[in-house]
């Protein structure tokens, strides 16, 4: 027990650093372009595949299993559409990001932490902290709500194009399902779970790299802490912010 | 200069270093010899600030470093530059952009003023036309001069090297230690070198401190190894009977 609530004083340590004053905003302002090209723009390809797949998968499992007459068709494409938006595009999206992302971050880190970079840093008088963790969180917190929208217009887009060649649904129906009983502060509660669990993945992740001892062999271990602290961290605030917003 | 007051430091009850008291001189190259685990990377990492110390003081140039905060360390930080052991060059980075990395982070220069001392500290280190490779395609001594140009580019009151010989063939240690050598008589700044190659030190050691088991043992010049009595710095630096023969005939 005491080592958790050592942990959280560091990493709130950490944080009191990462958002103090940084050095030159015009370098730090090109560090964010950089991150989001690395951390958003490269993680396209996956969410992409991910989300087209999915949304083809949920309406043919959907299709399958409404053997009643009594169940109109278009709980397809209404089922579709509130499992990418509730829940696949922002919590099991981010779960994978947490993996590809938070590694790499964990990794990146760690790598500089034992081959003395941040040391460096630090020695020219830099808040090494605030320059390669704060750029990387910002980052994160402004491009995975794009990520997320992409990923429900494909998912979707995905299920209508699968039901309708495969003949479970019309695209009439599917429309009807998809309009059927829709809130628009559905994707804002999914937009707003979203920044919160980038800004876990980036922080959880930066600190495990931030603070890994030793050599390559505990990068590896700091990175896969990394990626399983941040999972069990995005579940939890998943389970805390649905309560929140949407009960 | 540099003066160490006092310092202790210890880690779990492991005592490293004990009240340590040593001067570190301007314009002069500054040795820190021991054996591995004597204390002489800690009392390099406590100068610099990269650990606290237990108690002691650490002054540079009448500036108590030990008593003032993070923030106000950075003025002195910005006067210091260091050679890391395995060069610690940021990977990601050209050899130019690393030399460039600490003039766009806090000088006011220009962007053709940056690039000039960039490729001022480049050729003073005899890595002219190296600018756009990668750290990971130079060989281990261009990696350490590549260092020693990062850390001369914002012109150092006081240079630290750590190993700067390490995993470096003879003939190629030689080039570092001169290069190290002459910059220090050059810019006239404090150097301080932490080493426990021999060859480095009577090569260009002005001033050599002997750490043992976290004290300091002994203080003097390079000529004052050969005719010291001191036992602990004998065994250290004429470890074999060959070197002992080598030292007798010196002395003779």
């Amino acid at each position: 027990m005491t080592s958790v609530y050592f942990n959280i004083g560091k990493y709130c340590i950490m944080l009191s650093s990462v958002f103090s004053k940084p050095e030159r905003r015009s370098i730090y302002r090109k560090l964010i372009s950089q991150e989001i090209d690395k951390i958003g723009l490269q993680s396209l390809g996956i969410v992409g595949l991910l989300s087209l797949f999915m949304g083809a998968v949920v309406t043919l499992q959907t299709a399958a299993n409404i053997d009643s007459g009594w169940i109109p068709r278009w709980t397809i494409g209404f089922t579709t559409r509130q499992t990418m938006i509730l829940e696949f595009s922002s919590t099991i999206v981010c779960l994978i990001l947490s993996g590809k992302v938070g590694g790499n971050i964990a990794s990146e880190i760690g790598t500089m932490r034992i081959t003395e970079q941040i040391d460096a840093m630090e020695i020219m008088g830099i808040n090494s902290a605030s320059y390669l963790i704060l750029p990387k969180i910002i980052a994160a917190m402004f491009i995975f709500p794009f990520l997320v929208v992409i990923s429900m217009f494909l998912g979707i887009g995905a299920g209508a194009l699968v039901g309708t060649s495969s003949g479970v649904i019309s695209m009439t129906d599917y429309e009807y399902g998809l309009q059927y009983s829709f809130e628009l502060f559905q994707v804002s509660y999914a937009l707003i779970k979203t920044v919160v669990f980038a800004f876990i993945i980036t922080s959880v992740s930066a600190y495990h790299g931030f603070y890994t001892q030793g050599g390559p062999r505990e990068v590896g271990a700091s990175s896969t802490r990394a990626v399983v602290y941040s999972m069990v961290l995005i579940l939890i605030a998943n389970y805390v912010l649905t309560q929140l917003l949407l009960l | 200069m540099i003066e160490v007051r006092n310092i202790s430091k210890g880690f779990a009850g492991n005592q490293v270093l004990k009240n340590i008291e040593v001067s570190f001189f301007p314009g002069k190259v500054n040795f820190i010899i021991g054996r591995s685990g004597s204390g002489k990377s800690v009392l390099t990492k406590c100068i610099v600030g990269l650990m606290e110390v237990d108690q002691g003081e650490i002054i540079f140039d009448n500036r108590n470093f030990t008593r003032l905060d993070r923030w106000d360390r950075k003025d002195i930080r910005q006067e210091m530059g260091m050679l890391f052991q395995g060069s610690a060059l940021f990977s990601s980075l050209t050899v130019e952009e690393n030399v460039l990395f600490p003039l766009q982070m806090f000088s006011k220069m220009s962007k053709s003023e940056m690039l000039d001392r960039a490729n001022f500290c480049l050729t003073r280190v005899n890595l002219e036309g190296k600018n756009h490779l990668y750290p990971s395609e130079l060989s281990g001594g261009m990696q350490k001069r590549t260092g020693i140009a990062r850390a001369i580019a914002m012109n150092p009151k006081y240079l630290f090297c750590d190993e700067p010989n390490s995993g470096l063939d003879p003939q190629t240690a030689i080039v570092i230690d001169n290069l190290i050598k002459e910059i220090t008589y050059e810019f006239g700044s404090t150097t301080v070198v932490v080493s426990h190659d021999m060859n480095s030190v009577i090569e260009i050691g002005d001033h050599i401190n002997f750490i043992y088991q976290g004290q300091l043992w002994w203080k003097g010049d390079k000529r004052a190894i050969l005719h010291t009595d001191n036992q602990e710095l004998n065994d250290f630096v004429f470890p074999s009977e060959f070197m002992k023969e080598i030292r007798d005939n010196l002395k003779g």
